[in-house]
């Protein structure tokens, strides 16, 4: 099954999606902006200032979720001996670090009109800034080494010790008494938001999602001419 | 109505720069990323022409490689 996902085979794909994606970033985030800064209404207790959290929660949402991804696919690419998940991996990670860096900034930004600080070592925050300094570690880690075997072990070790990190962040807000608010939107149960302001912030994750396949697909196809460049050397 | 959508209840300072600061990263990491691709696809191009042509046609065998010299020319 693995043999299906070999770069030879998919770059045929990989390389003419992006101007695709782009376009369709484009259209999805005019949409998303249009209804997070004009349509979407103001909330009674924090006024205009909740528009931040249609650029707050999606990247701290994908953040999240492309590390979740890295440490899958790190461990898989461990236990299968598959380079190419590896490879997928160090193309996931500069967007996942962006979009925390992003939640960690805007985040702050709306601390100070909501909770009258620019920060706190509040639970939520601090395992946020903590999941920023995995990231930086992961992508110095492929940086500093040359050896790939190298690279692979400590990357998936950097991952795995990084993960445990993830729920932490997820449920800080339930597990301890923190600034930050507790989650709105819920897959199980009923969310607290209203349809009014969960269609934008769903338009709003799903053009950062759209950016983050664009960048990985542009870093994926990089990495994969540098490897044929290498290649060429040994012809 | 314009002046309106800037002030925000008079938040707008934080709103507009949490989106002005979301909107730079973007581009930033676009535009990085943008870079390093070309960066690799003028190297790979650069490299192909100085090969013999028994060896271009060995590598051009390859269909990646067919396909990273078709998108340099596209692009």
């Amino acid at each position: 099954m693995f043999k299906l996902f070999q770069p030879n085979k998919i770059f045929q794909i990989t390389s003419k999606a992006p101007k695709y994606i782009l376009f369709l970033f484009v259209i999805v985030l005019s949409i998303g902006l249009t209804e997070a800064l004009i349509l979407s209404p103001e909330d009674y207790k924090q006024s205009d200032a909740v528009r931040i959290m249609y650029v707050h929660v999606p990247a701290a949402w994908i953040s999240l979720g492309i590390f979740s991804s890295i440490t899958f696919l790190s461990i898989s690419g461990f236990i299968f001996k598959n380079k190419n998940f590896f490879l997928i991996s160090k193309s996931l990670a500069p967007s996942g670090f962006v979009f925390n860096i992003i939640a960690l900034v805007t985040g702050s930004i709306w601390g100070k009109p909501t909770w009258g600080t620019w920060w706190a070592w509040d639970a939520r925050i601090t395992s946020m800034l903590i999941l920023a300094l995995f990231y930086a570690m992961y992508l110095i880690v492929w940086r500093i080494y040359e050896s790939e075997e190298k690279v692979f072990k400590i990357t998936t070790f950097i991952t795995i010790i990084g993960i445990v990190n993830v729920p932490i962040t997820k449920y800080s807000v339930d597990w301890w008494n923190t600034l930050h608010q507790p989650a709105s939107i819920n897959i199980l149960s009923k969310s607290s938001i209203h349809s009014s302001m969960l269609f934008p912030l769903l338009i709003m994750t799903a053009a950062f999602a759209l950016f983050s396949l664009l960048i990985f697909l542009m870093k994926y196809n990089t990495e994969l001419i540098k490897i044929k460049n290498k290649g060429l050397d040994r012809i | 109505m314009i002046n309106e959508l800037f002030f925000m209840n008079g938040y707008g300072t934080y709103v507009l720069s949490a989106f002005s600061f979301t909107f730079l990263s973007f581009s930033a990491l676009y535009l990085i990323t943008r870079v390093q691709f070309i960066k690799e696809q003028n190297k790979f191009v650069a490299k192909f022409g100085s090969l013999n042509s028994e060896k271009a046609k060995s590598a051009k065998s390859q269909r990646i490689n067919k396909e990273i010299l078709a998108n340099a020319t596209n692009n």
